[in-house]
């Protein structure tokens, strides 16, 4: 009898880690050897034809601290995530609850809010340009109907990151009211009907029975903003380029420009390391924080 | 009336949403210069459309966005299936352990490390290969994280009645584990497929000739010619690549968010 | 994992992508190109004389974007191992091409050194480094003005006298802008460095030294350029607010938003073929002096490959900055000829004869200096792209914005002086 379960026992762990085994080794490949590659890469200094690669510890950090573009990106990515995480979230909560109520045109609602997340990034902002360009523009052509000046909305300091986060938020919105549309629909519908027995108001409901219900995909939809947050540049390649002196510049831009147009690796390599940490520090607060305190199923 | 209200705002939003879309399609359909102008009543043309399928190898374009796709779908199915349900049912040492480093995984993003996965897919000889595109997504977590869901939540009854049967283990999870999370892989491969349509980073730093560019490098070139840009050829360019996904995302809405709603992703 | 390198393969052959071995040289070649689309056709065209020409080379040319994608997908490949014998990159790359040790100086391949010399001297000089050539001319370009001949006539000014003076350009500037209209628009984003330096140029300073080495955005001259193209918007109102948009100026022009325009010589027959109203091409004015940079892509060979190839890359170059089709593509683009036996062949003096404007890009060659390129010279040029824009944007003084822009650039150049 024994025997038997460790029989099983053995056979279970054999088998586990074969299934493991695929994921492990591309896991492996294109995420923990990288990440540790990277870190390692960021302790030299860069190989050109003068100066060979040297150990130099931690001078790549030392010198992106001194960067002020560097100071300057991180800020740019900071209010970038700071607008583009509450604002897409209540924004896709508005639609869910608007897709999810018995309005006309119902149809045509729902799909309009979610056209945007089936649009590639890339060709999303050919569309914004046509928006934003000053003359040109659709946005400078409504201005003008009104008397308003031209705005050269991508070419200031002052609106082009938030021109670019404006093209963030229509294209993250729709894909979050997706998320909250199916936990919507799990809401048992006598709860309302009890809610308007007790007399409460709409707001009422909303606020003591329906939020809280969806704090878990809250949660989900955050997590998924936030990586957004680092991930989503596409448009900067089209719109800004990171432009104007940098006010655009969000920090995988910089990293890949870093790479590729600088020939710096070391340096995006200190740049990626710092990002993972900070990922790393999130993701810890997420699983051992937040995670308690939200009843998961 | 709080209805009305509500109507309003929704369509309001809704129109606003879809106008970037809607100046496309008008743009798309004259010329540049009727188009900026917006004369209302000037003739709607296809030249733009000529222009721009006649600029780029549109169609092997297509044709590699389809591949990478599907490629990547493939391999996320098979990884993910494996690894989703051994953390799912079966017990064995070090299996939360590796549980945290694929729950890691899903912070340390393949855009971020760009740079080494280019080493990495260059060493393997996978450069510019659509192989080479879609590896670093094959074991995605997200996925390993939502089959386990998916697969716990199949009673063990079923699993024993396979057994008694005559099932080994991979029998079983194909007879009964992967026909049941079936809404799981249909609201999976959704959002699989549109994110690597979409995708662009990555393969814009992997790719290099037109055999391999997905639409999305496809049109970030074409877009961007060193001298000016045509407003009207590149809404038509815009357009039509994103034709397929969007046509039909519009004819399978219902399905489509029928899908999510059953998966149950939350 | 057998599964799909197998399906990577039967994609790949399903795409043709298999090469088919044989004794022949294989040449590939990363290129930009500058409007797009059909200027493909005109290059496969070129290239497929070639192939004829030379039935024992083949070559893929490969059309990569813009300058700047075109250098990161060059390299990229090479970095992996990738065929890539030979590319058209932005003349002012050389220096860190041939820091990354990539590319190999022509003299060292050429057996017939006039062939070097056969070329405008003008456009040989981005090449020109330590005493070497390292790039050959190929899409070059300089900066002319167009100008709205209508909206001068309109104006009462004279159509066939553009200015040829800053005091001209800001005199006939304010003539020319009313509410619908600007006098002039100098693009400021993409390449706005380049622009600058023409002005620099006119206003009788150099921003860079010729060895790459030192920069001179402090210079009082050079800051005092900065504050002029500023005043064209904020004190004399002819020009926008801000930075005007390289991208869209073109189509800016022709739609009559702006009277004249600052662009490279590469979009002229692009504007010819889309104005709908009489326009004309003019060097641009001077103040000290007249002047311009030149601009554009150089044929570079890249250092890792084999004798055969270099050969064959070596007679790819040759064949297609020869005179006929430097004339071709001169007459398709707007780009210049690279030669002065290109402006004698049939073709190009027939089309010049019927479209001088053809002419005006050659003509300002005299006064043509280096593109702006240092070493580390994307970084460098980066820092003062933005020195540029936050003075145009009024986020810094040009003073202040310059003077960092200097410090930045000693900052990187010192390691190489």
């Amino acid at each position: 009898m024994n025997s038997h379960v460790n029989l099983e026992r053995r056979r279970q762990a054999i088998y586990g880690w074969l299934l493991l085994t695929p994921a492990a080794i591309l896991l492996s490949i294109f995420a923990f050897y990288p990440s540790i590659a990277t870190l390692w890469s960021s302790l030299f200094s860069r190989n050109t034809r003068r100066r060979p690669s040297e150990y130099v510890g931690g001078e790549n950090y030392t010198d992106l601290f001194a960067d002020p573009t560097f100071w300057l990106v991180v800020k740019n990515n900071l209010l970038y995530a700071g607008v583009t995480i509450p604002v897409s979230i209540a924004i896709a909560l508005a639609m869910a609850l608007w897709a999810n109520s018995k309005i006309s045109a119902r149809g045509f609602v729902r799909t309009a809010y979610f056209t945007p997340t089936v649009l590639p990034m890339i060709a999303a902002a050919n569309l914004w340009l046509f928006f934003y360009t000053p003359g040109l523009g659709v946005l400078d052509q409504i201005g003008g109907l009104f008397g308003l000046p031209s705005v050269n909305w991508l070419g200031q300091p002052e609106t082009a990151l938030w021109a670019i986060i404006i093209v963030t938020i229509w294209k993250e919105a729709g894909f979050f009211m997706i998320f909250y549309l199916a936990a919507l629909q799990t809401i048992p519908e006598d709860l309302k009907e009890a809610a308007d027995i007790e007399g409460a108001s709409r707001w009422t409901y909303t606020r003591r029975i329906v939020l809280p219900l969806l704090m878990p995909t809250t949660l989900f939809i955050m997590v998924n903003a936030l990586i957004n947050s680092v991930k989503l540049i596409d448009h900067l390649f089209i719109l800004t380029k990171g432009g104007p002196s940098d006010a655009s510049k969000l920090i995988l831009y910089y990293i890949w420009e870093m790479a590729f147009a600088f020939f710096d690796a070391p340096h995006a390599a200190a740049m990626t390391i710092m990002v993972l940490l900070v990922l790393g520090i999130v993701a810890a607060i997420q699983f051992f924080y937040i995670d308690k305190r939200t009843h998961y199923q | 009336m709080s209805n009305r209200i509500d109507t309003i705002g929704a369509v309001l939003l809704a129109v606003i949403w879809v106008s970037p879309l809607l100046f496309a399609v008008w743009a798309a359909f004259h010329s540049t210069s009727d188009a900026v102008n917006f004369t209302l009543l000037s003739p709607w043309t296809l030249d733009n459309f000529r222009t721009a399928w006649a600029g780029a190898p549109w169609f092997q374009y297509f044709i590699n966005t389809f591949l990478l796709v599907t490629t990547v779908l493939i391999g996320q199915f098979i990884l993910t299936t494996l690894a989703g349900f051994a953390f799912a049912k079966l017990e064995f040492p070090g299996k939360d352990f590796v549980f945290i480093l694929v729950l890691m995984q899903l912070f340390i993003l393949p855009e971020v490390l760009i740079v080494e996965n280019y080493a990495m897919v260059s060493r393997l000889g996978l450069f510019d290969t659509i192989l080479g595109v879609g590896m670093p997504y094959m074991a995605s977590a997200f996925g390993i994280f939502l089959m386990r869901q998916a697969f716990k939540s199949v009673p063990i009854e079923l699993h024993e009645a396979a057994r008694i049967e005559g099932c080994g283990l991979l029998g079983i999870l194909w007879r009964v584990y992967v026909p049941l999370a079936k809404p799981t892989y249909l609201a999976y491969a959704l959002v699989s497929v549109s994110t690597h349509w979409n995708n662009f980073l990555w393969p814009l730093i992997v790719t290099n000739s037109p055999e391999t560019r997905p639409l999305t490098v496809g049109l970030s070139i074409f877009g961007a010619p060193e001298n000016g840009v045509d407003i009207s050829v590149i809404s038509a360019a815009t357009l039509m690549s994103v034709a397929p996904l969007l046509i039909a995302f519009l004819l399978f809405q219902r399905q489509f968010v029928q899908a999510f709603l059953r998966a149950g992703i939350k | 994992m057998t599964y799909f390198s197998r399906l990577g393969l039967a994609s790949a052959v399903a795409l043709g992508l298999a090469t088919s071995a044989s004794a022949e040289t294989e040449l590939t070649m990363y290129y930009p190109i500058a409007v797009g689309g059909a200027l493909t056709e005109v290059v496969d065209e070129i290239v497929e004389g070639f192939e004829k020409e030379n039935p024992d080379i083949k070559v893929s040319a490969i059309y990569s974007g813009n300058y700047d994608d075109t250098r990161v997908r060059a390299l990229s490949a090479l970095n992996s191992g990738e065929p890539a014998q030979l590319a058209v990159m932005f003349s002012i790359d050389a220096y860190d091409l041939i820091e990354q040790d990539l590319i190999v100086p022509f003299d060292d391949l050429v057996e017939d050194k006039a062939w070097l010399d056969s070329f405008y001297p003008a456009l040989m000089a981005n090449g020109k480094i330590e005493g070497k050539t390292w790039g050959i001319p190929f899409q070059r370009s300089t900066i002319v003005a167009y100008y709205n001949k209508d909206m001068f006539r309109k104006a009462g000014l004279d159509p066939e006298s553009p200015p040829t003076t800053w005091y001209d350009l800001i005199s006939m500037g304010k003539k020319l802008t009313n509410d619908d209209t600007y006098g002039i628009m100098i693009p400021s984003t993409a390449y706005p460095y380049w622009m600058f330096q023409a002005l620099a140029i006119q206003n009788g300073k150099e921003v860079m030294s010729n060895d790459g080495l030192t920069t001179n955005f402090d210079d009082p001259q050079v800051v005092e350029t900065l504050e002029f193209w500023k005043a064209l918007s904020a004190d004399h109102g002819v020009m926008p607010t801000g930075t005007v948009e390289w991208g869209t100026l073109r189509q800016a022009f022709l739609e009559g938003q702006t009277a004249m325009m600052w662009h490279s010589t590469g979009n002229l027959t692009a504007v010819k073929k889309n104005a709908d109203f009489d326009f004309g091409v003019a060097m641009l004015p001077g103040n000290k002096r007249l002047g311009s940079p030149t601009g554009g892509g150089n044929f570079y060979i890249f250092k890792d490959t084999s004798d055969e190839e270099k050969a064959a890359a070596l007679k790819l170059i040759e064949y297609m900055t020869a005179p006929e089709q430097a004339a071709a593509w001169s007459i398709a683009t707007g780009y210049m000829g690279v030669s002065p036996a290109a402006y004698e062949t049939k073709k190009l003096k027939s089309y010049t004869k019927e479209f001088p404007p053809a002419l005006v890009a050659r003509n300002q060659l005299e006064h043509a200096v280096a593109e702006f390129s240092t070493f580390e010279t994307a970084r460098v040029r980066d820092g003062l792209n933005n020195a540029i824009q936050s003075a145009l944007t009024g986020a810094k003084t040009p003073k202040e914005a310059l003077g960092e822009a200097q410090k930045t650039a000693d900052r990187l150049l010192k390691a190489y002086r």
